[in-house]
């Protein structure tokens, strides 16, 4: 089964600490090494992006950024086993926040990709 | 039990059940299995060994965590529960002084405390070459392919034995036995933990991707029941597959096996129709191929043949490719897919390949090419009981406009074959003109 993780957060007055980054890279390697990691980007911040709505019959495109309290930071794509598989997975990209970039807070929101184990 | 050191025990989710901490239990000791059974084999030197040891750590969290809250480091948790059991049952056994002198280290009691660490930190670096070990040594040559299976899917994957029962179509205690078996064989045999000489590393990678190749296709085409997919073992093939390349990025039919399966698994959701019949590749609708498998299908099959030639998983994979490469089935080049073939049947001959040979040049050279080659094959009074082999002869002579001859012929793949979806689809060919 499939999951997406996405991560969400306050956008941060500083870069992420070089430490963060070397353990999630470090995390993502042993993650794809173990088959469970598909694939993952980090994103821009929505003013690099635009919005496409459709309100009343009407479609519009509004360019960014956004008025969110909080960004999309990034997103993984996961094959696991079970669900509590994709948990360990994205607490463990979760903890690498928590323990390296102090008064950090996000969050990260796991979705199932529909699958034919749904049906 | 004594706890590891420096372990810090934090009820973090206090509201989860204990049947849900069980789940969680054995979601971090599905992720960890290999690296764990393989650093205790490391230690202990017997396989069979280490994965009693790794399922006494399994049972310990499962008793602790409920009550204790689920650590929060729960892999490593795993990790050096473990190898304090190894341990702690070296420390019992005889040998226990040898092997402090194989550290080098002296086996003054004061010191003991530090060797141990020593045995532990030795063990830190080969993670990768000792999951490679395990997989060699789960697929070694005295084992039945059973067994092979078995072992590597309890070992590797970390699956139950009632997972693996259920996956197998067989029961619990089956399994149970066939493990057991095994583990008495390896030691029986004194299989070593360690990697294949230089000069057997060829044949006994080729039993490793067999191995897996072949959980991936009892997941993927049932050879008897009601399933016509077991999508379970084809994703858990594909992880082994994963892992496999990562562990020997050099070797081309590792990549070219990931291919195909990665290649083989896109088509899984067009591979039945809303009332779960089975679709024929040619008849599927592509935009339900899922994108993200076949990307990374043709992403490995490039890195195969950057590496340098194709072998047989590489061929197949380049096959399989063809098709994800059309757009429509009527863009399929068949001219290629023959070809590629061609080669597959110089490279590794066989029946079962020479007729798909057959199909390839039916399709890129017309009908009567193809039923040629079919009919060779039947001249020689190969593969006996093959319900595709009719099933092909019947598709050709249909195209021929041999319209009773086909149906006689669709009759016979369905009384041969045992999946049941699979005799309905070639009954219904029979029946309908």
């Amino acid at each position: 089964m499939r999951y997406v993780m996405l991560l969400e957060a306050a956008q941060p007055a500083t870069p992420p600490p070089a430490e963060l980054m070397a353990a999630i890279m470090k995390l993502g390697e042993e993650a794809t090494a173990a088959g469970a990691l598909l694939d993952n980007a980090g994103l821009l911040p929505s003013a690099a992006g635009a919005k496409i709505t459709v309100t009343g019959g009407a479609l519009s495109v509004t360019d960014g950024p956004f008025a969110e309290t909080k960004e999309m930071i990034s997103y993984a794509l996961y094959e696991t086993r079970t669900r509590e598989e994709a948990v360990e997975w994205a607490s463990r990209f979760m903890k690498l926040h928590r323990d390296l970039w102090p008064a950090w807070e996000g969050e990260c929101r796991l979705l199932k990709i529909m699958g034919p184990e749904d049906f | 039990m004594r706890l590891p050191p420096g372990t810090a025990i934090r009820c973090e989710n206090p509201g989860v059940s204990g049947a849900d901490v069980g789940r969680v239990v054995e979601a971090v000791y599905r992720i960890e299995s290999g690296r764990i059974i393989a650093a205790l084999a490391r230690i202990v030197g017997d396989v069979g060994l280490a994965e009693d040891l790794a399922q006494d750590a399994l049972l310990i969290a499962l008793e602790q965590w409920p009550l204790r809250g689920v650590p929060d480091d729960p892999g490593p948790w795993l990790m050096a529960t473990a190898k304090h059991r190894a341990i702690d049952l070296l420390r019992r056994q005889e040998n226990y002084r040898r092997k402090l002198a194989t550290v080098g280290r002296d086996v003054e009691l004061a010191e003991r405390e530090s060797a141990e660490a020593g045995i532990v930190d030795a063990l830190d670096d080969h993670i990768g070459d000792d999951l490679l070990r395990l997989i060699f040594t789960a697929c070694h040559p005295a084992l039945s392919t059973e067994s092979q299976v078995a072992l590597t899917l309890r070992m590797l994957g970390g699956l139950r034995t009632d997972e693996i029962a259920r996956a197998f179509l067989t029961t619990e205690a089956t399994v149970s036995q066939r493990i057991l078996r095994a583990k008495k064989t390896l030691a029986k045999e004194r299989v070593r933990f360690e990697l294949p000489p230089a000069s057997e590393v060829p044949a006994r990678l080729a039993a490793v991707l067999g191995t897996v190749y072949l959980i991936f296709n009892e997941g993927y085409s049932a050879t008897a029941g009601d399933g016509w997919a077991r999508p379970a073992l084809c994703e858990e093939a594909l992880r082994l597959g994963r892992v496999l390349c990562g562990l020997l990025p050099a070797e081309a039919e590792v990549h070219g096996l990931a291919a195909l399966m990665e290649l083989q698994a896109s088509r899984v959701g067009a591979r039945t129709d809303a009332e779960g019949r089975p679709v024929l590749l040619l008849d599927q609708d592509r935009r339900r191929w899922d994108r993200l498998l076949v990307r990374r299908g043709l992403a490995a099959l490039r890195r195969a043949e950057e590496l340098g030639t194709l072998g047989p998983y590489g061929l197949q994979a380049a096959i399989a490719a063809e098709h994800a490469r059309a757009r429509t089935a009527a863009e399929t080049d068949w001219g290629r897919i023959a070809a590629l073939y061609g080669v597959l049947a110089y490279v590794a001959p066989s029946a079962v390949v020479e007729l798909n040979r057959a199909v390839a040049v039916g399709m890129a050279d017309g009908p009567a090419a193809g039923l040629a080659i079919v009919d060779g094959l039947v001249a020689k009074g190969e593969l006996p009981g093959y319900p595709h082999l009719p099933a092909a002869r019947g598709e050709l002579l249909e195209r021929l406009g041999r319209g009773q001859e086909a149906r006689a012929e669709f009759a016979r793949a369905a009384e041969l074959t045992r999946n049941e979806v699979e005799r309905e689809l070639f009954s219904r060919r029979a029946t309908t003109p």
